[in-house]
């Protein structure tokens, strides 16, 4: 018996599109959610002192943002047809829980943000400071609030609550929408999510503001002054609570996606008093031998520091792979089966599903008995072989580790930026009254904020792999595998648009990153 | 609340947002017209000024018929996306170049030069509508595509089921709706309603009487062939045949002149289409007439929602399959069997009771922005042009 149907290059040309779409998307989308927030700071600066200082500080960043902005719109429309076109089964399938989002993330959060941004483009001459401030606000908040909604629809796919599966209508529907708007998954994935674009918005604005100071811009200097110090406030805050809801995070992955968490840590074989990996040798281009392989090699662990991480106790259980795929004993006494009894449950479900839509009577009764028993394990009855519920292990092994490296980084250096300026307060003073000319900063310090702009946006675009990766085979954890979701598009097609998006974007961002560095280089100047 | 009357809701919802968007592409008719109206670089400058301040209303309009498609109407929105392939994302290409094109066009440092975005722009002012147009049309004309749920339970390849709910019944993934003269009727319709609404804007949003007499002149030009295109269809799509369903059984048939009929027994959308067509005619007769008068966009434009909304209504109300399958008659969709469950469509109800807030907001940023009309003075002048 062969399972499924479908061409299997036209998944992996659906997936590679919806990759490609999501990583340019998130290039830009966190730079217009962080500069927001540093915008709104610099204008509300401005309307509490009247100083002009401020108003062209923001006028600055504004002129970066507005450059960045239009090409998260224009990635963004493309993501969100994408459910439709490329993913036309899994659009039936949960289209009545996972619309929803969508639906009031257009009507609650793009107009808001549509607009606004006229208004704070357009605006400063033609409305009051007030309503321009309001402006401004309201353009991040329309843009944190689409956040919201998308990362709620995000963190249902990742763990699908609030719903149940509808035989008569073979799709799931959606019994509570508060589980499903307010999954705590849902609060630290966005919690996550949008102070990791704070980050963001902060490096962007401290790495620009570096290269005016290391490059003697007298012009620029007290507006590079001034933002790093905002950044630096902004920076540290951010990736304090990107650390704290990333550790939350991790406890949830540990909870209802423990094969991710596996994954993350290359974790074969588990057991009590896990250590968590701080590095080992996990070979990039190849999936390791997880059955055969007790550990992987080189390994620098933290005693006991898994078992902290997932179940928040010195001694806990975590299960690894094996441990998965083999069946295991929750932490809570509960018995998880071996993916093979899945697999067979989950068959056992679809059978039972179809002759409950072909049977009538009594019959009709007891399919329905059957595949209520079984339901939870649906999604496994379109599983080949159980080697496909285990994700890449390479990219999760060392996406996580780049972004929590990162991650740790940033707050070591706007912690210090913001000690240096604490010490250091003359320094900032103008240079004819005892400034120095790069502020309280030292020049590596300099060089490194620029060469932490890339680490930015590599520790933010791993940190989407990990959760994106993680989840295989599933688009819909445990219950629809990405094999089962597509849409009946030949591999050609998607392959052409693949190629298509590819070009365009990659053509675009090139455009973007010359005028971005054009206009950093103008400065202030008009 | 009943599930029928969610569901009415939701597709008066739905329409209402495909009938905004037409009004809202009137970025779309002006950017094809910059070169048309505009004889001086200032003056094209204005023009595009003048749209690159609603063109993120038009993307977000966009953007939130597809979202509440998807929320109320998942097997439209699996179906019609998934199908239609290629017409859907020729659709979304010309609007994805359209978005950076205001923005990049004329910065230091655009390595292409502001020639390929304006023809982004000019590109997606002409096809947007046109193929925006024709994916409407379909929903009269109908598409070529199959539903059959139980193929998600098709596991092998000896059962004969190809997995996949939704699929197209032919190669073509909706370009074959182009090989369709009413289907390209009413997508060159709307491409010159659009263009008419993108004068009119202009009209009503740039202080610079070159441009407002020169698109005065163009009116002319853009309104008989939309006349003609739009009146043909009407009366084709009111003596054609249409599929209604039993809503006791959910059983399609065709039935003729099902819009005919559909307009007898909903008299009062007859009433509302006639004084949509006026208004729509009223805006355009009196800024041709009138050198002074300037708000032509909004009766018109007004007009232009109320007209499409009407016509949208007719597609999917009164027991009517609002999109037909030509491959297989029980596949077509209507606002029964492709809906969301009453409890989602309840749900997005209550969230919908903010759409009078949302409108409020965009009407009074509109009105303060407005006020004083773009001119050379304040383009040659402002820190942020495009």
């Amino acid at each position: 018996m062969t399972l499924l149907t479908v061409d299997p290059q036209a998944i992996d040309w659906a997936r590679a599109q919806f990759a490609l779409t999501a990583i340019y998307h998130w290039l830009f989308v966190p730079l217009t959610i962080g500069l927001a927030l540093i915008m709104g700071i610099m204008e509300t600066c401005y309307y509490r002192t009247g100083k002009d200082f401020w108003r062209i500080a923001t006028r600055f960043w504004q002129r970066m943002f507005g450059i960045n902005f239009a090409m998260g719109v224009a990635t963004g429309i493309i993501l969100e047809f994408e459910f439709g076109t490329n993913w036309s089964n899994y659009s039936w399938f949960v289209g009545d829980i996972f619309g929803a989002p969508l639906a009031i993330e257009g009507i609650i959060a793009f107009f808001l943000e549509s607009t606004f941004v006229a208004v704070m483009y357009f605006g400063w001459e033609k409305v009051s400071r007030g309503f321009h401030l309001a402006s401004t606000w309201l353009t991040g908040l329309g843009a944190t609030i689409s956040a919201w909604w998308i990362l709620v629809a995000n963190a249902w796919m990742q763990h699908p609550v609030g719903c149940e599966f509808n035989p008569d209508t073979m799709r799931n529907e959606m019994y509570s929408f508060f589980d499903v708007a307010l999954s705590p998954y849902a609060v630290d994935k966005f919690c996550h999510t949008v102070t990791s674009a704070w980050i963001i918005g902060a490096v962007f604005v401290v790495g620009v503001s570096a290269w005016y100071l290391l490059k003697n811009r007298e012009a620029e200097r007290e507006l590079a002054l001034q933002s790093m110090k905002i950044g630096a406030i902004v920076g540290l805050i951010s990736s304090v609570a990107a650390a704290v809801t990333g550790d939350e995070s991790a406890y949830r992955v540990a909870d209802v996606q423990p094969m991710k968490l596996a994954a993350m840590e290359a974790l074969y074989n588990g057991g009590e008093d896990q250590s968590l990996t701080a590095l080992a040798w996990v070979n990039p281009f190849q999936q390791p031998d997880y059955k055969n392989e007790a550990e992987a090699p080189m390994r620098l662990a933290i005693p006991n520091g898994l078992s902290i991480l997932a179940t928040r106790t010195l001694h806990g259980y975590v299960p690894g792979v094996n441990d998965i795929l083999k069946g295991y004993t929750r932490q809570d006494g509960t018995v998880e089966p071996s993916a093979q009894e899945k697999m067979e449950r989950g068959r056992i479900a679809i059978a039972a599903l179809k002759e409950y839509r072909e049977s009538n009577g009594k019959d009709k009764e007891q399919q329905l008995a059957k595949l209520k028993d079984n339901i939870q394990y649906m999604g496994y009855g379109f599983i080949k072989d159980e080697s496909e519920l285990v994700p890449y292990i390479p990219v999760n092994f060392w996406a996580f580790r780049i972004m929590v490296g990162f991650g740790t980084l940033f707050i070591l250096v706007f912690a210090f930026m913001i000690f240096l300026n604490w010490k250091k307060k003359t320094a900032s003073q103008p240079i004819n009254d005892g400034g120095q000319p790069f502020g309280p900063y030292p020049k590596w310090l300099l060089w490194l904020s620029i060469i932490l702009i890339p680490c930015a946006y590599i520790a933010s675009e791993s940190g989407w792999l990990v959760a994106e990766f993680g989840r295989q085979p599933w688009t819909i954890q445990d219950m629809l595998p990405v094999s089962a979701s597509v849409s009946d598009i030949g591999s050609g097609a998607v392959a052409t648009t693949f190629f298509l998006f590819l070009t365009l974007f990659t053509a675009l961002l090139i455009v973007e990153i010359n005028i971005m560095l054009k206009q950093i280089k103008r400065g202030l100047a008009l | 609340m009943t599930y029928l009357f969610l569901q009415q809701y939701w597709w008066l919802l739905v329409s209402l947002l495909g009938a905004l968007l037409v009004f809202m592409m009137f970025v779309q008719g002006g950017n094809s017209l910059i070169f048309t109206l505009g004889a001086t670089d200032d003056e094209r400058k204005m023009l595009i000024n003048s749209t690159g301040r609603k063109w993120e209303l038009t993307f977000t309009t966009l953007v939130t018929f597809g979202g509440a498609a998807f929320a109320a109407f998942p097997l439209f929105y699996s179906t019609s996306f998934g199908g239609a392939y290629w017409l859907w994302m020729l659709i979304l290409v010309t609007f994805v170049v359209q978005a950076v094109s205001y923005e990049f066009q004329n910065k230091q440092g655009n390595l292409l030069g502001a020639r390929p975005f304006q023809f982004c722009l000019q590109l997606n002012g002409i096809l947007g509508p046109l193929l925006i147009g024709g994916a409407v049309a379909t929903f009269f004309e109908g598409s070529n595509f199959l539903v059959q749920k139980a193929n998600l339970l098709s596991l092998t390849d000896d059962a004969g089921g190809g997995l996949i709910i939704s699929s197209w019944a032919n190669a073509s993934h909706g370009l074959d709706a182009l090989l369709c003269p009413w289907v390209l009727i009413l997508g060159f319709a709307l491409v010159f309603l659009t263009r008419i609404l993108g004068i009119l804007f202009f009209i009503n949003n740039i202080e610079d009487e070159n441009i407002r007499t020169r698109g005065a002149e163009r009116l002319i030009g853009q309104t008989i062939p939309f006349l003609i295109l739009f009146v043909a269809y009407i009366c084709h799509v009111l003596l054609k045949d249409g599929y209604s369903y039993d809503p006791a059984t959910g059983v399609i048939v065709v039935e003729p002149m099902k819009y005919l009929h559909n307009l007898i027994d909903m008299w009062p959308l007859a009433v509302i289409l006639v004084i949509g067509v006026f208004l729509v005619l009223y805006g355009i007769i009196r800024t041709i007439r009138s050198n002074t008068y300037i708000g032509g966009i909004w009766p018109t434009g007004i007009g232009t929602v109320v007209t499409v909304l009407v016509l949208l209504l007719l597609a999917g109300w009164n027991n009517t399959a609002f999109y037909p399958s030509t491959a297989d008659l029980q596949s077509s969709l209507t606002i029964i069997n492709a809906s969301s469950s009453e409890f989602t469509l309840r749900t997005m109800f209550y969230v919908s009771l903010l759409i009078p807030l949302v409108l409020a907001y965009i009407a009074y940023a509109w009105r303060s922005m407005d006020r004083k009309k773009i001119t050379q003075q304040e383009i040659k002048e402002s820190h942020h042009t495009y």
